[in-house]
Parts: structure tokens; sequence; C-alpha cells
């Protein structure tokens, strides 16, 4: 029996634990060390399980020995194996690329800081991979606990603020998953997912609890996403914490709720087949819709670069639920590859705003000057290729989610979908260029103005450059694989 | 009537705790004040899982040798669930009173429209 299910969130969970351990709170450099080589290993593992889900299918695991009904289980198909795998591949990069910014920005903590994105890293593998609704609810928890203190350190004077409220917010949102979990429990009496799936089919869903059981389980994970009327959170929680929680939380956090609905929605429950009475994908569609507009809209009225990029990611997550909304293979296919492409370039994104931050000590964009693209050649280049990505313009990987979004829309006939997606890419491309316009199209550098004033003293180190070139390139890889992805690992996720 | 009140009431009480959690989260200007909201929100929980596993005239779930059925038994489960979920709320309350441990140092209140004012 293959244990690579469960050694893929234990990795993490040794690696946090041996931080300590090794003296890793005095010197930040052993914690370091422990966390980008035991995230290595998390990404080794997690391309050898997706690989070998893709070869001989699903891998479930029983902890404990029990039998599936009374233990927890944790399951490995194409579905949790690519989403583990995002999580992994993209929390290593910024890993790597954190040593010097940690260095400035939190001198005196960075081991236990690294400590706890391990455990985040570790609970948000455990979400993907469980097969167990109060499982989840734990996982989602100590993802969320570990959220708070990464982002409310190190940042802004006004994180612990923006972080409270988030908590609040936060909290119903896992009390009404849980809630939603115990009306499931007390009617179907199991809590696999398996299992859950099979006595909903048979009893179908038109009863009082389990509607309201499937709508506060929905209710509870949208708030964690951050779908639209419920994303209020995210832009002064994601504009106030550090450079690297940002980079950490912005391309996975969301996303793994978002998985989390899928699950939901297509495994567990399967709303159109049972006969449940509220069209629950339409309405996640349209919510998914006014998201992307609205998030494009203020995106394009702020003039900090990270809070311009936190709305974004309010506009990225509804792509994401009208992807769900649409509730056919190529929608879900379309919400999957679009996770993927937007978990590698909102990384990429954070991590520019993150050099610019260190070379110039501000991320305003109104002060953004031609000096930039002499300065940070690199930096500049990356920004680019991502800012064209996020417009979706071909030759990179946002254009290729879109167009399966874009046909699904045309195909499924919701011309209000297309609408949006083709509305929100202009406004996308009119708030990334105003800044590639001050980049690149300006001339004349004010040689006293480009005087470093940042917190770095000298150039962007080679550990940052790394990391931002991987995700850079990562950007066109995915484009130019598109085609490999969706064939091998999302088209089996469908059947 | 009565009978439905029987098996209905703690429900109500329940909700009642729900929407007093609620309250005080939302509508409370106080930042504490929000915490201890949450923390009845999360209690009305606890107590919605226990009373769901409730038996009439059963007992508690140790193994009886004269055990008939299953039915002589209350639910084990929804009260496991609820320790680990009795745990996950005393992390967050914990995390949540040393976040206002830092916001009252740096804007030396706990009142959010007082707070807003000084983050200006």
């Amino acid at each position: 029996m293959s244990h690579i299910p469960v050694l893929i969130p234990l990795v993490y969970l040794v690696g946090a634990l041996l931080i300590p351990l090794c003296g890793g709170y005095k010197k930040g450099g052993i914690a370091q060390f422990i966390g980008v080589l035991f995230s290595f290993l998390g990404v080794a593992l997690s391309s050898i399980g997706l690989l070998e889900v893709v070869k001989s299918g699903a891998i479930k695991y029983v902890l404990a020995g029990w039998t599936s009904s009374v233990g927890i289980e944790l399951v490995l198909d194409p579905l949790s194996a690519f989403m583990a795998w995002v999580v992994t591949a993209v929390s290593f990069v910024v890993l790597l690329y954190s040593k010097e910014v940690l260095k400035v920005e939190l001198p005196e903590r960075r081991g236990p800081f690294i400590s706890v994105c391990l455990l985040l890293i570790m609970g948000l593998l455990g979400i993907s991979l469980t097969g167990d609704l109060f499982n989840l609810y734990v996982f989602l928890e100590i993802t969320s606990l570990a959220m708070y203190i990464i982002l409310s350190i190190g940042g802004d004077k006004r994180a612990p603020v923006s972080v409270f409220r988030y908590l609040i917010l936060g909290t119903l949102g896992a009390s009404f998953y849980l809630l939603g979990v115990g009306f499931i429990l007390l009617e179907t009496g199991t809590l696999n997912m398996t299992n859950v799936a099979e006595s909903l089919a048979s009893s179908g869903l038109n009863q009082p609890a389990v509607i309201l059981g499937v709508l506060m389980m929905i209710i509870g994970v949208a708030v964690k996403m951050a779908v639209f009327p419920l994303h209020g959170w995210l832009p002064d929680v994601y504009s106030h914490a550090s450079s690297i929680g940002t980079s950490l939380i912005a391309p996975i956090g969301t996303k793994v709720s978002a998985y989390v609905v899928i699950r939901l929605l297509f495994f567990v429950v399967n709303p159109e087949t049972g006969g449940f009475p509220i069209p629950i994908y339409t309405v996640i569609g349209f919510l998914g819709a006014i998201g992307i507009v609205w998030g494009s809209l203020m995106a394009v009225s702020q003039t900090d670069l990270k809070r311009m990029l936190a709305y974004s990611s309010v506009g990225q997550v509804g792509y994401i639920a009208l992807g769900i909304g649409l509730a056919t293979p190529l929608g879900i296919i379309g919400a999957l590859l679009h996770t993927l492409n937007h978990a590698c370039m909102k990384a990429c994104l954070f991590l520019v705003s993150s050099n610019i931050y260190s070379q110039y000590g501000h991320t305003d964009i109104r002060r953004f000057d031609p000096s930039m693209r002499k300065k940070m050649r690199w930096t500049s280049a990356a920004f680019a290729v991502s800012a064209l990505s996020m417009i979706g313009l071909p030759p990179t990987a946002g254009f290729f989610s879109k167009w399966y979004l874009v046909r699904t829309s045309v195909e499924e006939s919701q011309w209000i979908f297309l609408v949006a997606i083709v509305l929100s890419s202009l406004l996308n491309a009119v708030y990334f260029f105003r800044i590639l316009e001050r980049m690149y199209l300006r001339n004349g550098l004010q040689e006293e103005e480009t005087k470093a004033s940042g917190v770095m003293a000298q150039g962007i180190k080679p550990s940052m450059m790394i990391g931002t070139l991987i995700l850079g390139a990562g950007i066109f890889v995915i484009a130019y694989g598109n085609v490999w992805i969706v064939e091998n690992l999302l088209r089996p996720i469908t059947y | 009537m009565i009978e439905w009140f029987d098996s209905h009431l703690v429900y109500a009480l329940i909700l009642i705790l729900f929407v007093i959690g609620l309250y005080g989260m939302f509508l409370k200007q106080n930042l504490l004040k929000k915490v201890i909201g949450m923390t009845i929100f999360q209690s009305a929980i606890i107590l919605f899982f226990v009373a769901g596993a409730y038996i009439k005239g059963a007992t508690v779930p140790i193994y009886l040798a004269d055990a008939a059925s299953s039915q002589e038994y209350m639910n084990p489960l929804p009260h496991t669930l609820m320790l680990t979920a009795i745990v996950v709320g005393v992390a967050t309350v914990g995390l949540a009173l040393s976040l206002l441990i830092v916001i009252y140092r740096r804007y030396g209140s706990l009142e959010e429209p007082e707070i807003l004012k000084r983050m200006q």
C-alpha cells in the first residue's frame, strides 16, 4: 500500500516541529534551510503522487488501519493530487525566495514565521487530501489560524486590526461549515465523503435538513474563498501584510477553498441529479461574474500596487467561481486551469511587488518611473509577462484558461458571463498597462531620483531573482504545456 | 404540542444563543465584546451537535454486556467531534486575544470607531 497521501502533509508537519527542536527560533538560517529542504521534499512527494495517480488511478489511504467508514480517509485522486501539487510547488518557490526579505522584514522572528508557514502549507494540503467532512473542518481551522499569524506580523502597522476582522469573519465561515456538517451528519450518519455521497444519492436532496446543511457548508467555505459579497476582508488583509505573507497566501489560500467548493458540489452533493431545489450553480456563477467586474473596477481605482493586486485577486476568484457555476466538464477544466495559472502569476506579481518594495521602499504606482527597467531588468520583465498573462493575451498562460471559460459560456449560451469575462479583461488591461507605460514607455531617467531609498541597500539578491524568474518562466511553461495539462491531469477529474 | 416542545425546545434555545452570538460579533463596537460574541456563537454550535446526539432514555456510550441494541446508547461520534471543535475554539480565542493585546498597545483603545480614527 502506498503511503504517499499521508506523507505529503506529514513532511511539512515534521519540518514545522523540527525548526524549534534544531534551535531555528534563535538562528534564522537553520529555520530557512529546514523550510526550503522540507518544502522541496513536499514538492518531490506530491509530484510522485501526481504521476502515480495519472498512471494508475486514485489512491485511498485510511489512517491507523481502520476501515474507511470509521477512520479518517485520505484520498489522492486526480483532483486532490493536482491541487496538492499546485500548493507545494508555489509555496516552495515562495519559501526559496523568502530568505533575504525575511532578514529585513522579520529579523528576530524568522524561525517561528517559517515554522508557521510550514503549518499553513500542511493545513492546505490536508484540506486537499482529506476524504472526511469533519477532518476538513479541522484542517480549515489549522490553515486559518496559521494565516492569521502570518498575515498579522511583520507588515503594516494596521495589519492586526484588519486580521482581527478577518478572524471574526473567518471563524463565522468555519462555524457555518461546521454547522452544515452537523446537519449532514445527523441526516446521513456518516462523515466520509464517499459514504455521504452514496447516502444522499439514495435519499435525495429535497429534505429541509440536507438543503440547510449543504447551503451552510457552501456559504461557510465561500467566506474563506472570498466570493463576491463575502470578499470584504481580503483587500485590507492582503495589502497590510508582510510581502512574504501575502506572496505565500494570496496565490494558494483562496484557491484551496475554491477546491473545497468543487469537491463538495461535484463529488459529494451533486445538486443537479439529486433534485436540489435551489439553483446553486447559477447563483455561484452570477456571484462570480459580479465579483470579476467588481474586483477589476476596484483594482483600476487603486494607487498602491499591493492593494491593486489584492482587488484583482477578488476578480480572479470570480473566474474560478464562474467556472464552477458553468457546471460542465469544460467549465471545471477552465476553473482548475485558472487556479494553476492564477497561483503562478499572482505569486509572481506579489514577488515583483516585494522586489520593488525592497529597492524603492514603496509600492505607490504614481511614483513608478522608467528607472525600474534599468535597475531591475529581470523583475520588470517578469512583471510584464505576468501582467500580460493576467490580461489574457495569447502567448501567456492566462489566455488559455480564459479561453476555456469563454468557450463554455458560449456553448451554454451564458452571455452575461461572456460579457463579464471580456469586460474584466479590458479592465485588467487598463490597470496593468498604466504600470507598464510608466515602466517601459516613458523616457528620461531622472538620475537623482534613482538613488537607493529602499529597505535593502544592495540590489536584488540572487535568491530573490531565482524565485521571481521561476514563476515568470512558469507562465510560459504552463502556456505551452496547457494541452498536456488538460488532457493528462484535468480531463481525468471530470470523468 | 407538549411532545413537540419536549423534543424541539432545546433547538429553540440553541437558536437564541446563535443569534446572541451573531449580534455580539457584528453589531458590538468593542472588539473584546466581538470575541465574547464569537465564543457564544461557537458554544451554540457545540450544543447543537451534543443535542443532536441525544437519544431519550439511552445511556452513556460505554459498552454494556446486556445492551440489546445500539439505540440504548447515545451517539458518541458528535461528542468526540465537539472535543476537537472546543480545542479549535480555544486556539482561535487565544489568537484573537493576543491580536487584541497588540491592537491595544498600538492604538490605546479597543473601541472600533476610535481605532479607525487613529488609523488614519
